[in-house]
């Protein structure tokens, strides 16, 4: 076999291969990379979290700007703690900040949504969030309309 | 009954003496120092086992991402949601497809070509003379071939993950019609480098690295007959499928699966 022709196919088929994984970086994933960025933690306290996960969704105003690590009851109590991390750029939450969960869509997927209050204080690392909304229990929301329904009656 | 527990007491003590050896070839033959002929060895090898290996993995690339996307596209226009098809086709091919399936096809285009040429070697008692001349064959023979499988495999699963993303182009945009910026803007949303391509990139290499060992160890212990070269070749393909496929599931298991 011709030596130059081996040679040139091998040279041709790894720089091939490395340009392919270039780009599968730039093209294919955009150039994200999960960066291990600086997060810290906060929790908030809702009457009802149901469907939400860890790894959901943590927005301001639209904008993920973290993401849920656990949900867990609150022993003492008895609500449901779910906690966060929160990106350490995103530092101007408020102390009176409030915390909702939110579904995307009508069948979508649950997330938490932050809205910031007017303190000067912001919320620091391992902090809790008290003003919560809960998730919508669509049951719930049908018995009450049942309810009301047969009152109005 | 007494023979038949010597009997199981036999396989097992083949199988597990058959294990020490491979990882005793195994090692003999990583351990080398390259020199620079040694080198030029490895690239013939390259060529052999990776070069060409070079079309059939365009070939079977362009054609799955070409059946991503149209089943994606069918699948997802059910629900109203066809842009989301290059996210889907890029996530399958990146994380799971081209991996696995660049192996299996690896494991029969050069896994079972390793086996019957080191095999034949063997048989027509070439290595055994390559011995006389003091010329160790584990460091002649089969350590350029051991790095071959695991240089050019990693290569060939970058290449099949980008042809299959444009195969699934050619189908999802050209074809049927989705929006071509929502085709690579979902897709880049989507995938993460660390997190998709890199842990495709380590399932390649761990794979490479059982398809090189099982083809070069088969060939290496295979009976030198002809019918004991075709048994080895046999096994394998049987063998690297079962473990590709078995090792798939526990790495997805530690990249991706469970509560994190």
């Amino acid at each position: 076999m011709n030596k130059r022709w081996l040679e040139l196919s091998v040279g041709f088929m790894v720089v091939t291969g490395v340009g392919a994984l270039v780009a599968l970086a730039l093209q294919v994933s955009g150039g994200h990379m999960s960066r291990n960025a600086e997060y810290y933690p906060i929790s908030a306290l809702f009457e009802n979290a149901a469907g939400l996960g860890s790894k959901a969704k943590v927005t301001m105003a639209g904008v993920t700007v973290g993401e849920v690590v656990a949900v867990g009851i609150d022993p003492r109590s008895l609500m449901a703690q779910v906690q966060m991390k929160i990106r350490g750029d995103v530092d101007f939450l408020s102390i009176d900040s409030s915390a909702s969960i939110l579904t995307a869509g009508l069948l979508g997927e649950k997330y938490v949504g932050l809205t910031v209050g007017a303190e000067e204080d912001v919320l620091v690392a391992g902090d809790v969030i008290e003003d919560t909304q809960s998730a919508l229990v669509l049951e719930e929301l049908i018995g009450q309309f049942l309810l009301n329904f047969g009152d109005s009656k | 009954m007494i023979n038949f527990i010597s009997l199981v007491g036999a396989t097992v003590l083949n199988r597990l003496a058959q294990i020490g050896q491979a990882l005793v070839m195994l090692l003999q033959s990583m351990l080398v120092m390259p020199t620079a002929s040694s080198l030029y060895r490895l690239v013939q090898q390259l060529y052999v086992v990776g070069v060409q290996s070079l079309i059939i993995m365009l070939v079977s690339a362009l054609f799955i991402g070409m059946v991503l996307g149209l089943q994606g596209y069918t699948l997802l226009s059910a629900y109203g949601s066809e842009q989301a098809v290059g996210q889907m086709v890029a996530l399958t091919l990146v994380r799971e497809l081209s991996p696995v399936v660049a192996a299996l096809l690896f494991a029969g285009r050069a896994g079972s070509a390793l086996t019957a040429e080191i095999g034949l070697m063997k048989a027509t008692e070439q290595l055994a003379s390559l011995e006389m001349f003091g010329i160790d064959p584990l460091h002649r023979i089969v350590a350029p071939r051991f790095w071959a499988g695991i240089i050019s495999l990693p290569l060939l699963v970058a290449i099949f993950s980008l042809v299959g993303v444009y195969g699934g182009h050619l189908v999802a945009v050209d074809w049927l019609g989705v929006y071509s910026g929502s085709y690579w803007g979902n897709m880049q949303q989507a995938v993460d480098f660390n997190e998709d391509v890199l842990n495709g990139m380590i399932k390649a290499l761990v794979f490479a690295f059982l398809i090189s060992w099982i083809a070069l160890y088969q060939g290496y212990s295979c009976m030198p007959t002809s019918q004991g070269i075709s048994a080895a070749t046999t096994r394998t393909v049987v063998y690297s499928s079962l473990a590709i496929l078995g090792f798939d599931f526990i790495l997805t298991a530690l990249m991706f699966g469970g509560a994190s």
